[in-house]
């Protein structure tokens, strides 16, 4: 029946996407759908495309395994929208830029600052897909026993097709039928839990639990309050940086309704978040054997339902989970691609296609071949990488005139390097001793005051370097579009 | 309409019967309050004059976005801190529920809603009067 389930969500996915392919014609609509799209649309899509394999999966998990401090990760990863909001959306959305190296040259009016950037939009979205087909081949194998590396195929398969087919447009439609389905998911099989656990007799854990698990701090991890400052950190400053939800603020119409559609992001994200820590908290009870954590949510509805009812919602927990990995990467993979084809290849419809097979087979082949680290630490260090970089980009580059294109560059370097070279120690090799281990597992603390202190002082240093249109971004970035103003006459290369 | 005359400034006199002439002068109030430019136009020419505007317009913006972010990282990076400091609050319960749960997977959630509206709504509101300011005629 699970199988069932996850044929029709992608039967539903390629058939929902097939909708989209009469209205992308040009190639503005591949990228952004014309900005067309309205608000609860739009933010449902974002909502569908956020919620990726690390939340519907990860974070249940990570909370099964380490308890209350784990309870930050989905804090933070709503969190990240109320900052955004607040130091990004509306300027990001004035700017005109369809991607993050769009924002760089337009702001810094510098190829190399761009290039920097594409580089790590590549890096950073390529980080995020690994873990997604990972859990792909292992949720495929926890329902039909097929090997691990068939789910991670099939749904880098299944986005493939669904981007060459229809661009961001159908993207769009789809995504924003994964959130509602992934929320579905994950409720309607929670009601049935809890009353299974109410005529249960409605236990709490453990007296050893209550004493260590349940608790934030208990001194079970070696430091704790560092890991945690750092996770808070790398979530609240990192969702600004990430590739594919960046793109989808350039489907609003203008900066207020950009506003205004993350506001119902974060009503959309807070009402999903919820969920998963109920399921860690009921795992923790009645499912504490588990080996890789990340199936807790598909394992419950058997063990405490059971029966056809239990199928049933397994069922549906399983196109949920695989809904979160169709939405997300295929977000991830038009953001990639797109960046791919306008600044590795010519651009062009034409190159888009070439840059979406890419986009998706590295990897793809990463996930076949790296250690497998439980999805949510990965997906942690995708943002601890885009907090080390895109973080101070933007908000130097919306707030601050004496950005200097080489002070950009610097700061890109050393924070995303930084960040990047603690990651693949991480992957690589790990877990280590003590303090380096917290330091390498969880970066964040220490790279983005890094990024941000090289990338004010270097443009201090180098003030000749500040671009010369700055006055003219800023009255493009931060006044309202009602207004008759000169904006300047910059235009994304992909238009 | 009252049929007074318009009150002329009266020069004491000592003779008291002849009253001085006076030349009566009206400030150009017209003249003075329209400025020679529409305001976008000084920005759009990047004078003096639209650079004070827009560094008032980023000022507010960034005082607000700012504001927010401080209550944010005081919420969210004192947290931590309490729960360390008092440790009975680990323990203790919300209506049955520990208290950083009933926090951290509940309450957190509603307050950041609540927080982004505010925000929302406060600057879109230092938008129209910097678009008041700049269109006034």
């Amino acid at each position: 029946m699970s199988l069932a389930a996850v044929v029709t969500v992608m039967v539903a996915t390629v058939l929902i996407g097939a909708f989209g392919i009469r209205f992308s014609r040009t190639t503005s609509d591949f990228y952004v759908a014309s900005r067309t799209v309205s608000p609860l649309w739009n933010a449902s899509a974002i909502g569908g495309e956020y919620l990726s394999a690390a939340s519907f999966l990860g974070v249940a998990g990570l909370i099964l395994s380490f308890g209350a401090d784990m309870l930050w990760l989905p804090v933070g990863w709503t969190g990240g929208y109320l900052v955004l909001l607040v130091l990004v959306s509306a300027p990001l959305r004035r700017s005109g830029a369809y991607t993050l190296p769009d924002f760089a040259e337009a702001r810094l009016e510098s190829m190399s600052v761009r290039r920097t950037a594409s580089v790590l939009v590549v890096l950073i979205g390529w980080l995020y897909l690994m873990p997604q087909f990972q859990s792909a081949g292992l949720v495929l194998r926890t329902i039909t026993g097929a090997p691990v590396w068939a789910g991670g195929l099939l749904v880098a398969v299944v986005v493939a097709v669904n981007v060459l087919s229809g661009g961001m447009r159908s993207i769009t439609f789809v995504q924003a039928f994964q959130y509602w389905l992934k929320l579905t998911a994950l409720a309607l099989p929670l009601v049935f839990l809890l009353l299974a656990w109410k005529s249960d007799g409605a236990p709490a854990v453990s007296a050893a639990d209550a004493a260590t698990w349940q608790v934030p701090l208990a001194g079970g991890k070696e430091y704790g309050l560092y890991s945690t400052y750092s996770l808070i950190l790398a979530t609240f400053l990192g969702t600004m940086g990430l590739p594919h939800v960046l793109v989808r603020f350039y489907t609003n119409p203008d900066g207020q309704a950009a506003r205004r559609t993350t506001l119902v992001v974060l009503s959309l994200l807070g009402a999903f978040y919820l969920l998963p820590s109920v399921y860690g908290w009921l795992g923790r009870m009645y499912a504490p054997d588990l080996v890789r954590t990340d199936a807790v949510v598909l394992t419950l509805p058997g063990r405490m339902v059971g029966g056809t009812l239990g199928d049933l919602l397994t069922a549906l927990v399983t196109a949920g989970a695989f809904a979160a990995f169709l939405s997300t990467s295929s977000g991830l993979t038009v953001s990639v691609a797109g960046v791919i084809a306008q600044d590795l290849l010519k651009g062009g419809v034409r190159s888009f296609r070439i840059a979406t097979l890419m986009a998706v087979s590295v990897p793809l082949a990463l996930a076949l071949w790296a250690r497998a680290l439980p999805v949510a630490d990965v997906v942690g260090l995708a943002f601890a990488v885009a907090a080390s970089s895109f973080c101070p980009l933007l908000v130097l580059g919306i707030w601050w005139r004496r950005l200097s294109s080489t002070g950009a560059l610097a700061g890109l370097f050393v924070g995303g390097g930084l960040a990047c070279a603690a990651v693949l120690v991480t992957i690589v090799g790990g877990p280590y001793e003590g303090l380096a281990d917290a330091l390498l597992a969880q970066p964040a603390a220490w790279t983005v005051p890094i990024a941000f202190t090289v990338m004010v002082a270097v443009s201090f240093l180098t003030p000749h370097r500040v671009p010369a249109g700055v006055a003219r971004t800023m009255v493009r970035l931060h006044t309202p579009e009602n207004l008759a103003l000169d904006r300047g006459d910059w235009r994304p290369r992909s238009s | 309409m009252s049929p007074e005359p318009r009150p002329a400034r009266r020069v004491p006199s000592g003779r008291g019967d002849v009253p001085r002439r006076v030349t009566v002068t009206s400030p150009r109030t017209a003249a003075a309050r329209r400025p020679r430019y529409p305001a976008t136009r000084e920005i759009d020419e990047q004078t003096h004059l639209g650079e004070v505007y827009m560094r008032s317009l980023l000022r507010t913006q960034f005082r607000l976005a700012l504001f927010v972010c401080t209550v944010l990282a005081c919420v969210v990076g004192g947290l931590p801190l309490l729960f360390l400091a008092i440790p009975e609050l680990r323990e203790a319960d919300l209506l049955g529920i520990p208290v950083p749960w009933a926090v951290l997977a509940g309450l957190i959630y509603p307050a950041f809603v609540v927080g982004a509206w505010l925000y929302v709504r406060q600057a879109e509101r230092n938008e129209r009067h910097f678009a008041d300011l700049v269109e006034r005629p």
